[in-house]
């Protein structure tokens, strides 16, 4: 190891450690400590002193032991082979540390993140010849990383100059030479692999506004409360409300090109669920594997503290590098919650003031780096990519008034907030349609109408409307009963029922019902909207409302999200024909 | 790895033995040494009391200046001039072996049953390590407990951490006991064993315990770690990680199943207050540690299945929420870590519902995978779906009912009332020794859905309906 000694441990308290003899350390350096080698960051420099937080665990680590510095911050290997992997907090190879150390994570081992002995094969830009100017960003060829993912080699950022050579197509692993530039400052030598620190965004060329939603085939989060590529979105919510699955289920079925799944300080089973389901999955769009999109990141409750704060920047660090090549890529966090008590500890560790409940006084502006990460790009390449970011929020008691909810809440546009009374009845997802809000919904509304129908923005409304009148008619009903009110109340009461039970809930677990396309969303709205104009309408003609709740088509409607697939148009133009029939029959009668 | 040891590490395992006399200062379980050689972090250290009694201890902060113990058998009767340190060079340890089943052991894994200490096979740290997420199996092997509320509606799965949230004067150790005596796995091998970890819990429920396991005869197979409610408080900490020690050695080098039941975790949460208080910690909600959710995670995280190994750990922590309130930061950030959670309630249990186990709030999150066609049967998913929904409904209309009167509710709310009464009744409620078969709680939930008019059986499939709910069933 080449690194050298930069001095020496005074004092281990946990993750935190005091060293000092402190030479010519530089802040964020990445640091090696003790003989067995374990990974940390200098987050303090005073005098000869410096304070290290360690990403491993520290038993047995004593004073006196050396502090090895590497002269660089601690940064990501990034290169094709990163798809499908699972990686640590801290991106060490999971798999390959299986293979080192059993079936336990022991300290001060490493391995790399990227396999050296593979071999990708390059194909170069045949537009590219040597002499061409280059700059960072731009693509010098491609490889197959998998059967659905092209890895476009890119320049890093920080070089430009002039091609001098490139190598023809063929096998190299990451990091053999494949390119070299003349620089300024003297020839780089590229190999496709290359590094990033973490704690540092990738440069763009620009921003762009957000207009394409992320369809996640979830009804009710593309029909209420859309989420734009490049936005950012909150999904708080107690214990058993259903974060997880909602992650999970965003994962498996949104339209992003790659998914970065962050499993920050949760539980262990989770990520095997994610690491065996994944792979068995076949993503409806492509017909390939979903784990051929996906990059996981687990660092679990029971790892060390420290990494789970690096954890998240791993993940959306990763996540630009995707952007880069010109991809859309969600992130999911889960849970920021965690990763927000892990600065807490450290900081309580290094003896800083705290401020609300514990938490540091730069929890805000950590939050809002983090979330500021997301958006829709011009990359550096030419092409469009972005990076949206949906990141699950862990209240303490399902409050939402705490801390972490609350400063998430200024910083994202996108607020799903799950509710613990849908969750105990089962209603899943159970996202509260009077709590959660979406601020791209004038972003999203042209797409919408242009792909899939004129109508949606209106029908949305409509819905919404209805859905608040019921909660005023609940109040009600709660004082005196639902028979007190008149059928044309009751009717509104009827028809949130009917929304809730055949459209707001989805079954993850089901075959059809797990993944709705944007037409079959649209049209089950229109269906349930129809019920509710014409029955409105009858009711007013005189048609009661038991008549109205006993027609057979209704218990058609409500299966109709397990029964019809998305390119069930046809059936859903019978299935309207049917209910505006019988509509007809009951009116015919009164009329 | 290290290949050579360096200078400073052979300087510490020859200072290893090395003993210190008279400490500078002790505060609560805390004992202070100044001007040692380099200690480890987490090392172990061995304090000695005038009466030549050896206490065992960790050591929690180490500096140039100073070492802060952490002294498990508390400091009582321990002076500042007459005691003497030992630091081991290596962490707190317990030697573990099949043998220790049929046994009973202190907090720290020393018999206290009159019997010599096993031979141990191995040597294990007990503060564990993290599983790599890729070793482990994902638990899908239902565990039939033959209680209606847990198979039925809450199923208990294989290497699951599924902890009971209770009050005081629930009856939480009697459902612990009538699970362990229950638990099996249908046509799975059932090599199992039950290690039970007591931290703060009265004399009398640990006797409880035992003449339990004794009754069933399983007593062979249990092997009890006691720290009670006369213990110092401080060797709470290390109990359960002792335990647990003790169970990755059956699950995974001797492939048995274990089930952990761990008792009563709100007394270690208060302990780990205790030791952060006195350190001098910031306190984050309730003068509990900002790190209680890591170290809790240390704890529940230790159960699983590991991919090529045959055993498997089921953790069953018991918590006695304080004031039944169940945002309290202790089953809080439990139910973060858990995989879902049996709560208790006293208006059950006061109304003679045994187990009273609330319908809504409890939750298992390997259910899904666990039960259904070849597990359990078919329409189990759709049923407990489908009493779940409707058994919310009852609460709906109960409360409904206490403003506006039974009598005015509807017809079809009274249907409602009738199923709520049944499926508690009958369903949930059940005999202490009564051990229902799977099969036997199905039938009696469709007999509650019998109850209600098959129209609002949304959650069921037109054919279950047909099978079970029209036909015999």
């Amino acid at each position: 190891m080449k690194d050298r000694i930069i001095g020496r441990v005074r004092r281990v308290n946990g993750p935190v450690i005091e060293a000092d003899g402190i030479t010519d350390a530089q802040m964020l350096e990445l640091v090696r400590v003790g003989e067995s080698r374990l990974v940390g960051e200098v987050l303090k420099l005073s005098g000869d002193r410096a304070v290290i937080q360690v990403y491993e665990d520290t038993t047995g680590l004593a004073p006196r032991d050396n502090v090895y510095g590497a002269g660089m911050p601690l940064s990501l290997e990034l290169g094709p082979g990163l798809i499908g992997s699972i990686y640590d907090g801290i991106q060490r190879p999971l798999e390959a540390l299986r293979s080192l150390s059993g079936h336990y994570i022991e300290s001060g081992i490493t391995a790399e993140p990227l396999d050296r002995t593979r071999t990708w094969r390059f194909v170069p830009d045949p537009d590219l010849k040597p002499g061409a100017p280059v700059a960072g960003g731009r693509i010098l060829g491609t490889v197959r990383e998998t059967s659905r993912v092209e890895h476009r080699v890119l320049v890093p950022p920080e070089v430009s100059g002039t091609l001098e050579s490139l190598v023809p197509e063929g096998d190299y692993p990451v990091d053999r030479r494949i390119a070299v530039v003349r620089t300024d400052s003297g020839t780089r030598e590229l190999p496709m692999l290359q590094s990033w620190p973490i704690r540092i965004p990738r440069p763009v060329r620009q921003r762009r506004p957000l207009s394409i939603p992320l369809i996640t085939g979830q009804r009710v989060i593309d029909t209420l409360f859309p989420l734009a590529k490049g936005g950012t979105v909150a999904i708080p919510g107690g214990f058993g409300t259903g974060k997880t699955m909602t992650q999970h289920a965003i994962a498996k079925w949104c339209d992003a090109d790659i998914i970065v799944y962050i499993g920050c300080g949760e539980r262990g089973n989770e990520m095997t669920d994610v690491l065996t389901e994944f792979p068995k999955l076949v993503d409806p769009r492509t017909g390939r594997s979903l784990m051929e999109r996906t990059i996981l990141i687990a660092n679990t409750s029971n790892m060390p503290v420290s990494a789970r704060e690096a954890s998240v920047y791993t993940g959306v660090t990763l996540a630009e590098y995707y952007r880069d090549q010109g991809y859309h890529v969600a992130v999911m966090a889960d849970s920021t919650s965690r990763w927000a008590e892990a600065l807490r500890e450290l900081s309580g560790r290094m003896e800083e003031m705290p401020a609300e409940e514990g938490f540091p006084a730069y929890l805000p502006t950590r939050i809002a780096d983090f979330y500021e990460r997301a958006g829709y790009m011009d990359t550096l390449s030419g092409r469009e990519g972005s990076v949206s970011i949906i990141g699950a929020v862990s209240p303490p008691g399902g409050d939402f008034s705490e801390p972490v909810t609350q400063h998430t809440r200024r910083f994202v546009r996108c607020f799903w907030g799950l509710d613990r009374q849908l969750a105990n009845a089962r209603h899943y997802p159970a996202i509260s349609w009077l709590d959660s809000y979406s601020e791209y919904l004038d972003d999203v509304t042209p797409w919408w109408e242009e792909h899939a129908g004129a109508s949606w923005a209106g029908e949305r409304r409509e819905i919404l409307e209805l859905l608040q009148r019921e909660v005023r008619l609940q109040q009600v009903v709660k004082l005196v009963g639902p028979d007190a009110l008149p059928d044309s109340q009751r009717f509104v009461l009827e028809v949130c029922a009917l929304f809730k039970n055949a459209f707001l809930q989805q079954n993850a677990f089901d075959d059809v019902d797990r993944y709705s396309s944007v037409d079959k969303q649209l049209r089950m709205l229109s269906l349930i909207l129809v019920y509710w104009r014409r029955g409105a309408e009858a009711i007013k003609r005189g048609v009661t409302l038991v008549k109205l709740k006993q027609m057979k088509v209704l218990s058609d409607i409500i299966k109709m999200k397990f029964n019809i697939r998305d390119e069930g148009a046809a059936e859903f133009d019978k299935l309207q024909a049917r209910l505006e029939r019988s509509l007809d029959q009951l009116e015919s009668i009164y009329a | 790895m290290p290949e050579q040891e360096t200078r400073n590490e052979a300087r510490r395992r020859l200072m290893s033995g090395r003993e210190y006399v008279g400490a500078d200062r002790i505060d609560g379980p805390l004992l202070v040494l100044r001007k040692t050689h380099p200690v480890g972090y987490r090392e172990l250290a061995e304090c000695v009391d005038r009466e030549g009694h050896t206490r065992l201890g960790m050591v929690l902060d180490t500096s140039d200046d100073a070492v802060v113990i952490q002294v498990f058998e508390g400091t009582q009767g321990l002076t500042l001039p007459g005691t003497k340190v030992r630091f081991r060079g290596r962490p707190l340890t317990l030697g573990v072996t099949e043998k220790m089943l049929g046994r009973v052991f202190d907090g720290l894994g020393r018999p206290i049953d009159g019997g010599p200490a096993p031979l141990a096979q191995e040597e294990v740290d007990v503060n564990g390590r993290p599983i790599n997420p890729t070793s482990r199996e994902y638990p899908r092997d239902f565990i039939q407990t033959g209680i209606s509320a847990i198979d039925g509606m809450n199923t208990l799965i294989r290497g699951q951490k599924l902890p009971i949230f209770s009050g005081n004067g629930l009856p939480h150790n009697e459902l612990a006991a009538q699970i362990a005596r229950q638990a099996k796995i249908r046509g799975g091998s059932n090599d199992f064993a039950v290690v039970f970890a007591a931290m703060g819990v009265k004399h009398d429920v640990a006797r409880y315990f035992t003449r339990s396991f004794e009754e069933t005869g399983v007593l062979e197979n249990v092997a009890l770690f006691l720290s009670l409610a006369d213990d110092p408080s401080i060797e709470r900490i290390i109990t359960p990680r002792t335990a647990l020690t003790l169970a990755e050695h059956l699950a995974y080098r001797k492939g048995l199943h274990v089930l952990v039941i761990l008792t009563d975790m709100s007394n270690y949460c208060e302990s780990l207050r205790e030791i952060s208080t006195i350190r001098g910690e910031i306190p984050s909600r309730k003068g509990y540690p900002g790190y209680l959710y890591s170290d809790l995670a240390e704890i529940y995280e230790r159960s699983g299945m590991i991919r090529g190994t045959p055993g498997s750990i089921t953790q069953l922590p018991i918590l006695t929420m304080p004031s039944d309130d169940i945002s309290h930061p202790i089953p809080d950030l439990t139910g973060y870590i858990t995989e879902g959670q049996i709560v208790f309630e006293r208006e059950m249990s006061g109304r003679g519902i045994y187990p009273p186990v609330a319908g809504l709030p409890s939750l298992s999150r390997l259910m899904k995978d666990g039960i259904g066609e070849g597990m359990t049967r078919e329409d189990h998913p759709h049923l407990a779906s489908q009493l779940f929904a409707a058994y919310s409904y009852v609460k709906d209309v109960r409360n409904l009912a206490s403003v506006i009167g039974e009598e005015e509710l509807t017809p079809l709310d009274h249907q409602y009332l009738e199923f709520g009464e049944f499926f508690e009744r009958k369903f949930v409620s059940q005999g202490k020794d009564e051990d229902r078969p799977i099969e036997r709680t199905l039938e009696l939930g469709w007999e509650a859905l019998k109850l209600l008019p098959s129209e609002e059986l949304h959650r069921v499939t037109d054919e279950e309906i047909e099978t079970y709910y029209l036909g015999e069933g």
